[in-house]
């Protein structure tokens, strides 16, 4: 081999070398090389104005999952506590926003954005309340007695989850509930040929804030080295002096509140709500944070964005897989890396 | 003779069903370096945690400054004053330097002279300051372990051979980190496998076999008798290093 | 002989062994003690389930394996008889074959999911079956064409099962045991109540396929106790017990779990084609949908987990409750209508959260199930007999072997 340095890097080497940077890429940055993977190949069949109008509906659901689906990683994570009452949680703050936003109707119904949050801010507030107090007496009675054994938490959180979504019904009746979007958040706006729903844009924008407060507080509060340390080792944290079982409770409840949090903003979306709603979004969590590898949040937020795109996408493309698409999604990425994108703890 | 700072009477403690510790009873006095010996399975891990209370007591006491802490959770049992480094280290891979050293330091903001000391004793924290602990060398995570144990203030350190796989480098590092934090007036309860430097820093010795103390005096008394060295442990320490 | 049939894995406790036998009675006269169509879905329903939770009991209580996918093989085999039935007309030989096409999917499928628990570890695994069971809904609800959707399909059944039928044109004689019972109480001769309780049973192709779930139900039972109680199922356990062991002694851990797994589902499968000829309509909400998953899950914790006799308990409590504490709880309904919220939480349609509470209790303070407990108490007893009785406790004891 003599010299090469004085002539042009042949195509084979240029390609060469570009997979190994893509190989690369994909091995240190997993999260961003889905996202990118699942961004960009459907521009191949699909024309831009529609594949931004998907992608910003998709983010939208996404991020709606993302609020909703961190609790359940942080609380897997962190305590090792597998909550299958999680969906119930989001059904309570469904219908307690449905419930709230009907009360406030004259708010909800006015066409200033002020008034609107006039009605959308209680029905948030008040969510995030009942669940929590719900979330710490669940914790307390529910969970603690069963920390040592996954099986019996699947159990009696399954149990749990009945008898809430039992009372949810005993106070609001089996039938759905039509859902009424605020005026100033109803309706789109419309840029060129595209159109975009106004609340997709502000689902949007409150999941970003949400996910950037979590960030915040994960990656530069004490609180946030506590979890993550707690995540690697709970017998560590104690050694120095920490009750981590108090941690357990604050993650468990601020995790619940979050979920009924994103419930109200879930039912504003689908503007309607079944009994059920608790349950199949249940399913898309729990794709979510397995796909994002469980006890990340970072991982969370990129594989929800990821499952709300991958939704919206193949929903267009080949509209009978809509539903499995996330399914679908969940097997390739296991395939590919069972611990998930961004593996915190060893399952 | 003074109290004793740590006081273990007749400890008997478990692993799940497994019966380790058969009545051990240890005296710790206050300002030395206490050094536990024995084969490997004789219970001197399971000794300090259980004193940690990782592990269950199943009979017997602890006492610290008088006080009986066998009974209590682990996180008081630090906050009363002891900490523990144990034999896999525990570093937080995942969180950098900087964050484990703060998650030590319970009392608040790690106080700057304190902080200069423990760079002084391992320059490497300061140079991996923001790097995950996990990317540490096994020595670095050691000297990190320690550091994490001594940024506060405290009047027991539970150590469980901090010296097992390091280089002698770093080993003469750790010695003068002890030697210092003796002259601090810092009790030490030392596991160690190397006799040499235990020999070096110890004062007060105990062997430990099968889940009991089998012999406890003084350090010096135990490194210039090598007949006893080989019956308690099998071998002449010396050359077993 | 009894051992040998129940393949050495006794009741060992008498209560339990009362409460079987009172519910193989029941179930094996059952048409002809209980009257009324309720009556007849319930105990339909019962035998089916048996196999259904048992299987599931195969699964997770005996190999540890926690899936969310049962149901979903219970609707690959209801709705492959169903579809079969449609497409091939009803005659005997498409009803093997609709059993065939269920088993060789569900055989597939389960392979699949094995292949899956592979790569990812217990919990995960669990959490996964719950998105595989979900999408199949979804599925089987999307492609309405083939499926019949949430409308679900009617299934044509071969005549000699069908309502029209008849073994015999008289009738036999059914013995009303609970009008019976309740005449007694309300005051009526014993002589006449007697007289009254009988009822015509028309033997009908409805009987015909009753005793067939019947049958079915009481030989799978046997058959799982006996591949439980086999070196195989002895395998299982040590699995379940510490899994690094097994595989330590030279058991390829992952073949028999897949081959457990296998079983399990292909057992639910033929309950699956069996319902569809049964009650001769599939839909989702009926085979496939979470709740009905729970309330498996349900019957197997509070029968008790790793027994299979708990599978036959829990199958009969459950549906009993299903079917009769609705009426339980509108009488006490009725009876609060001067407290609308204590009303309203009696309201029969909830019977679920009570069943729910129920169930949150068993797995604290029973966590062994209906029939763990009795045989935990069982033992309990013999051991005080034994130490009353003998002066030399300790000989004696090595004999009074631990078993579950």
């Amino acid at each position: 081999m003599t010299a090469q340095n004085n002539s042009p890097p042949t195509l084979k080497q240029v390609g060469a070398h570009s997979l190994q940077r893509i190989a690369r890429f994909r091995m240190e940055y997993p999260h961003y090389f889905l996202l990118l993977l699942i961004g960009l190949v459907p521009l191949l069949f699909i024309n831009f104005n529609i594949w931004l109008m998907l992608t910003i509906s998709g983010a939208a659901m996404g991020l709606l999952i993302f609020i909703m689906a961190s609790g359940m990683t942080l609380t897997f994570g962190l305590m090792g506590v597998l909550n299958l009452g999680h969906g119930a949680f989001i059904s309570l703050g469904a219908y307690l926003g449905a419930a709230v936003l009907a009360f406030l109707g004259g708010a909800a119904a006015a066409p200033s954005i002020a008034a609107n949050l006039g009605a959308i801010v209680p029905a948030l507030l008040l969510a995030l309340g009942v669940a929590g107090v719900l979330g710490l007496v669940f914790e307390r009675v529910i969970i603690r007695p069963v920390y040592d054994s996954h099986l019996k938490q699947i159990l009696v959180t399954v149990g749990g989850a009945i008898i809430i979504e039992q009372l949810i019904q005993v106070v609001w009746g089996a039938s759905p509930i039509p859902v009424t979007r605020p005026q100033a958040l109803a309706g789109a706006v419309v840029i060129g040929d595209m159109v975009i729903e106004r609340y997709r844009l502000l689902a949007v924008v409150i999941g970003l804030g949400i996910y950037w407060a979590m960030i915040q507080v994960i990656n530069r509060t004490k609180v946030g080295i506590l979890i993550r340390a707690g995540v690697e080792s709970t017998e560590m944290v104690e050694v120095h002096g920490y009750r981590i079982k108090l941690l357990f409770m604050a993650v468990f409840v601020v995790g619940s509140a979050l979920a009924a949090f994103g419930g109200v903003l879930w039912g504003m979306y689908q503007e309607l709500i079944t009994a059920n709603v608790g349950e199949q979004i249940l399913v898309l969590v729990v794709v979510v944070i397995i796909i994002g590898g469980l006890g990340s949040v970072t991982g969370c937020f990129f594989a929800a964005i990821s499952v709300g795109l991958v939704n919206l996408y193949v929903g267009y493309l080949v509209p009978p897989l809509g539903g499995v698409a996330a399914v679908g999604l969940l097997v390739a990425v296991l395939m590919w890396r069972p611990q998930g994108l961004i593996p915190v703890i060893q399952v | 003779m003074a109290e004793p700072l740590l006081n273990i009477q007749n400890l008997h403690s478990n692993i799940g069903q497994y019966h380790i510790l058969h009545g051990v009873d240890l005296q710790v006095p206050r300002g030395g370096l206490t050094v536990l010996l024995g084969r490997n399975g004789a219970g001197k891990s399971t000794t300090l945690r259980t004193i940690m209370g990782l592990c269950q007591v199943t009979g017997g006491s602890i006492a610290f400054k008088g006080e009986e802490i066998g009974r209590l959770r682990t996180p008081l049992i630090a906050r009363k004053g002891i900490a523990f480094v144990p034999e896999h280290m525990g570093v937080f891979s995942l969180l950098s330097v900087r964050e484990n050293m703060e998650l030590a330091a319970i009392g608040g903001p790690m106080e700057q002279q304190r902080l200069e000391w423990i760079f002084e004793l391992f320059p490497a924290l300061k140079k991996f300051w923001h790097r995950p602990a996990g990317t540490l060398s096994g020595g670095q995570k050691q000297m990190l372990a320690v550091a994490r144990a001594i940024i506060e203030p405290r009047e027991l350190l539970l150590i469980d051979e901090p010296t097992k796989g390091l280089a002698p480098a770093i080993v003469n590092h750790m010695r003068d980190a002890f030697r210092q934090l003796k002259d601090a007036q810092t009790t030490i309860l030392l596991v160690e496998q190397n006799f040499n430097f235990a020999k070096s820093l110890g004062d007060t010795v105990a062997v430990m076999d099968n889940g009991r103390i089998v012999h406890a005096g003084s350090m010096a008394a135990l490194a210039a008798d090598p007949a006893l060295q080989t019956r308690l442990l099998g071998l002449s320490l010396d050359q077993h290093q | 002989m009894l051992n040998s049939i129940l393949s050495d894995d006794l009741p060992r406790s008498r209560l339990l062994t009362a409460v079987l036998l009172l519910i193989l009675l029941g179930l094996a006269g059952g048409p002809f003690l209980f009257d009324g169509s309720v009556a007849f879905r319930t105990m339909s329903m019962i035998c089916i389930f048996i196999i259904v939770v048992a299987a599931y009991d195969m699964l997770i209580g005996y190999t540890a394996v926690v899936s969310f996918a049962h149901m979903m093989f219970f609707g690959i085999g209801a709705y492959s008889m169903a579809i079969m039935l449609r497409e091939f007309g009803a005659s005997w030989p498409v009803v093997l074959a609709g059993i065939g096409v269920g088993q060789v999917l569900t055989i597939a499928a389960a392979l699949l999911l094995g292949l899956l628990s592979l790569r990812v570890r217990a919990i995960f695994f669990a959490l996964v079956t719950l998105a595989v069971a979900s999408s199949f809904l979804v599925l089987l609800a999307q492609f309405y064409h083939f499926t019949g959707g949430e409308d679900g399909l009617r299934v044509r059944v071969p005549s000699e099962i069908g309502p029209a039928f008849r073994l015999t044109d008289t009738p036999w004689r059914g013995f009303n045991l609970f009008g019976f019972i309740r005449k007694v109480l309300s005051g009526a001769a014993i002589g006449e109540a007697w007289s009254q309780s009988f009822y015509n049973v028309r033997l009908t192709g409805r009987l015909l396929m009753y005793y067939i779930l019947f049958s079915a139900a009481l030989l799978l039972f046997l058959l799982m106790l006996r591949m439980m109680n086999s070196p195989f199922g002895r395998v299982l356990q040590a699995i379940r017990e510490n899994e690094f062991r097994a595989e330590a002694l030279g058991y390829r851990t992952v073949v028999y779990r897949t081959a457990s797994v296998v079983f399990a589902t292909c057992f639910t499968a033929f309950a699956g084609a069996l319902f569809a000829l049964s009650t001769r309509y599939v839909n989702p909400e009926t085979t496939v949908s979470f709740s009905l998953m729970v309330f498996v899950l349900l019957m197997t914790v509070i029968g008790g987990m790793g027994t299979l006799y708990g599978a036959v308990i829990g199958a009969t409590i459950f549906l009993i409750a299903e079917n009769y504490l609705q009426d339980l709880l509108r009488m006490l309904s009725e009876a609060a209508t001067n407290f609308p919220l204590l009303a309203a939480l009696f309201h029969p349609s909830h019977w679920l959260l009570w069943f729910g509470l129920l169930f949150i209790l068993s797995v604290y303070f029973f966590p062994q199930g209906v029939a763990g407990q009795l045989r935990i108490w069982a033992a309990k007893r013999r051991e005080r007999r034994r130490q009353r009785g003998a002066a030399a406790p300790a000989a004696d004891r090595a004999f009074d072997v631990e078993q579950r």
